[in-house]
């Protein structure tokens, strides 16, 4: 690599005591450790909540099945949400944004390093304040271990009267905390890309992923603090004898329903925008040809961030607010599959005519385009009113969102994973592995979730623990379950590719993929001050110039 | 290839981003006003929907004098800022001083409120929805009083240390842009709890 890195003697890397080692982490405030950090944490909690999910289908997979009890049941898909979505997929998608931003916009570190820490702490002891409850939760006789009010804790389920002990507390905490660390990191993220960028890093300049986290932050500062304002609530009344839930007083339980979805569904987008950035990141590269229609896409990803808080209440269109409101959130919601739609669109553009790699990143980004897309037309059929009230809160509604959660957010994660893993640890990965782990997954995805759309369509709701035979829903349950072990043992072998790949792989060159933002500029993986001189830039493809100086992007742009 | 740097062209880049920390502090408001923005649609949508009394009609005065304090506070701390701009550190601490006291005034009006309602009026954060949504909505901005109060104090600390120069301007601005905001919030706050509440 380049004379002007300062390396430091191997003999001092390696002989200070694992102690020694470890303090660093744990005190660390470089961006790149705490991007690491939060995705390792993911990947626990990930696991730990696929073991829940597991639980779930292993109890559906046939009528009358006892492997678990109902109040086991219930505990288990109120984890598997908080978990999946609060402790899985928003720490994974910080660590990518937070390893990756600075280096992106040729930075040394974050805005603000120590804040940057405080709030990965935070969202890593809300997770464990999540699951204490399993060992500090049982106050009172009768009372549950673990929270079973739902990942959406609707009132009046979660008043002290319906939920005794602590489990609904635990609950709370974990998630106001770690909502905290949320709110903490998106100011970080704000402040860095408005105020670090590397000169010449125009905001019509940043790459792609860059402008999507943006917003994607700014989506976390308006979603995330109505959360924490209804949490707070919801504390007032559990503990201070307060009415803000409580039907009996004149309270409303839908306004909890209100303040949980405003929260709730910008959520779906703080969670899909950085699907979007890696993607978009990702296709061009394997393309070979620059992202086509960048402005349009940055433009249909602000609309996406506005649209998104007006959405909230096709959430409960069988709650029965009046038509008004409810044709409201109908329009909105429809509104929202045209900038969406462009994106798609975009994503294919850029493929049209490229020379196109299929290597394991790009694999896992074309099976998004496609399951997103169906997720998206399932998402516009459900956001017909009439078409909710036959089918709100059935499996039909679960298999949408997790084409969108698992086909489309999980596919690109996978995609980034195996994308910047050269790039973190300063290895190769399997690419033999790499596509064993995407037909695994891919071939149980489809089982899974292709399939549990029928169950919902034939009327069997959501949440219930077990179900009559003869109903028709007795086999499509089973091809489901069966999905989840191909499903899982895509994981597994997805783990063994990252850790023999870091024990095992071969070293990675600074620049494996011939890519064209900043962060290939360094070596892999990159040193603690990430760039020996602060890199100016010209155009949105900064290698690209230094690569064919006789043809340089920026006289085009 | 070269790992560093990525100069590409020898020429002058004009380059000037925003200053972070009121970047930050921007991003912390937004934060906080969506915050404040529920609980203040909580209190409207439950204005006279208590199923007994006291009403806010039957018991809130409004607190004219301590409103003066808080928002004549926001004058003190601008001037102060400003001075401290210009070099005057002395003026600076009297101002900042004058700030703090106003604050305290406006926190001694809210508790004094408070030890009122809940001692001759009755009225507890249990009693009914009046009382559950005024003390929260209220309390939680005087949690922003008492949070700026205490980052407003280390400042003072530090000024009779000694420490505080005018190269410090900026991050006073800083602080002073989440005092502004306490103020702000505290026009809303009036406005829902004692004009159109009552």
């Amino acid at each position: 690599m380049s004379a002007d890195v300062i390396t430091l003697p191997a003999t001092e890397l390696a002989s200070r005591p694992i102690v020694a080692r470890l303090h660093e982490w744990v005190t660390t405030v470089d961006h790149k450790r705490l991007g690491i950090l939060y995705i390792i944490y993911a990947l626990v909690f990930l696991m730990i909540g696929g073991i829940e999910a597991c639980v779930i289908r292993i109890q559906l997979i046939r009528p009358h099945n006892d492997f678990v009890s109902p109040q086991v049941f219930n505990r288990m898909f109120t984890m598997h949400g908080t978990t999946m979505i609060f402790f899985v997929v928003m720490p994974v998608l910080f660590g990518f944004a937070n390893y990756l931003i600075p280096l992106m916009i040729g930075a040394r570190d974050m805005a603000f390093p120590r804040l940057n820490a405080f709030s990965f702490w935070m969202t890593a002891f809300g997770g464990l304040l999540l699951y204490f409850s399993l060992v500090g939760a049982n106050g009172l006789y009768g009372a549950g271990n673990a929270p079973d009010v739902g990942w959406f804790a609707y009132a009046p389920l979660t008043a002290q009267t319906f939920s005794l002990g602590h489990s609904t507390d635990f609950w709370i905490l974990g998630i106001l905390v770690s909502g905290f660390g949320s709110i903490g990191t998106a100011i970080n993220m704000i402040a860095t890309v408005l105020c670090m960028r590397c000169p010449g890093m125009t905001l019509a300049k940043m790459p792609l992923f860059v402008w999507l986290n943006f917003v994607m932050a700014g989506l976390v500062i308006l979603a995330v603090s109505p959360l924490t304002a209804a949490q707070i609530m919801l504390l007032v009344d559990r503990y201070l004898g307060g009415h803000f839930f409580d039907t009996q007083a004149g309270g409303s339980a839908v306004i909890w329903m209100h303040f949980f979805w405003i929260f709730g569904h910008p959520e779906v987008y703080v969670l899909v925008l950085p699907a979007f950035a890696f993607v978009s990141e990702i296709i061009p590269v394997f393309s070979r040809k620059p992202i086509f229609g960048y402005s349009v896409m940055v433009g249909a990803t602000v609309a996406i961030g506005f649209i998104s808080m007006s959405v909230w209440a096709h959430h409960m269109f069988t709650v029965g607010m009046g038509a008004n409101v409810n044709t409201f959130f109908v329009l909105s919601t429809m509104a929202i599959a045209v900038p969406t739609g462009i994106k798609i669109f975009n994503w294919l553009a850029t493929m049209w005519g490229g020379k196109i790699e299929f290597k394991t990143p790009m694999v896992f980004c074309i099976a998004f385009l496609f399951q997103f897309l169906a997720a998206g037309l399932t998402g516009v059929m459900l956001s017909a009113a009439p078409f909710t009230w036959h089918l709100g809160n059935s499996y039909f509604v679960v298999a949408h969102f997790h084409y969108v959660i698992v086909g489309g957010i999980l596919f690109s994660l996978f995609g980034a994973f195996y994308y910047w893993f050269p790039k973190m640890s300063g290895k190769m990965y399997s690419e033999t592995l790499g596509k064993l782990h995407f037909w695994l997954f891919f071939i149980g995805f489809h089982l899974t979730f292709d399939f549990m759309h029928v169950p919902g369509l034939l009327g069997m709701p959501r949440r219930i623990y077990t179900y009559e035979p003869g109903r028709g829903w007795d086999t499509w349950n089973l091809i489901v379950t069966v999905g989840v072990f191909f499903q899982a043992a895509g994981i597994l072998v997805f783990l063994g590719n990252l850790l023999w790949s870091y024990f095992r792989g071969k070293a990675a060159a600074g620049d494996p993929w011939d890519a064209w933002t900043l962060e290939w500029s360094t070596n892999s993986p990159p040193p603690a001050y990430n760039f020996h001189t602060i890199p100016k830039v010209q155009s949105r493809r900064p290698l690209w110039d230094l690569k064919h100086p006789d043809d340089p992007d920026w006289k085009y742009e | 290839m070269n790992a560093t740097s990525v100069a590409v062209a020898e020429q002058k880049i004009d380059w000037n981003r925003p200053e972070r920390g009121r970047v930050g502090m921007f991003s912390l408001i937004g934060a906080e006003a969506a915050i404040f923005t529920i609980f203040v649609v909580a209190y409207l949508f439950y204005v006279g929907k208590s199923l007994t009394g006291p009403t806010p009609k039957d018991v809130l005065t409004v607190p004219v004098f301590y409103t003066i304090c808080l928002l004549s506070s926001s004058l003190t701390i601008h001037l102060a800022a400003k001075s401290l701009r210009c070099g005057s550190v002395r003026s600076f601490g009297v101002l900042w001083l004058a700030t703090i006291a106003l604050g305290a005034a406006f926190l001694y009006g809210t508790a004094s409120e408070w030890h009122r309602l809940i001692y001759e009026e009755g009225l507890t954060i249990s009693t009914n929805l009046f009382g559950t949504t005024y003390y929260s909505l209220v309390g939680l901005h005087g949690f922003h009083v008492v949070v700026g109060l205490v980052g407003l104090s280390i400042v003072m600390a530090l000024a009779l240390l000694g420490k505080v120069r005018s190269d410090h301007a900026q991050r006073v601005d800083v602080l002073s842009l989440y005092w502004h905001f306490v103020d702000a919030v505290w026009v809303v706050v009036f406005t829902v709890v004692y004009v159109l509440g009552r």
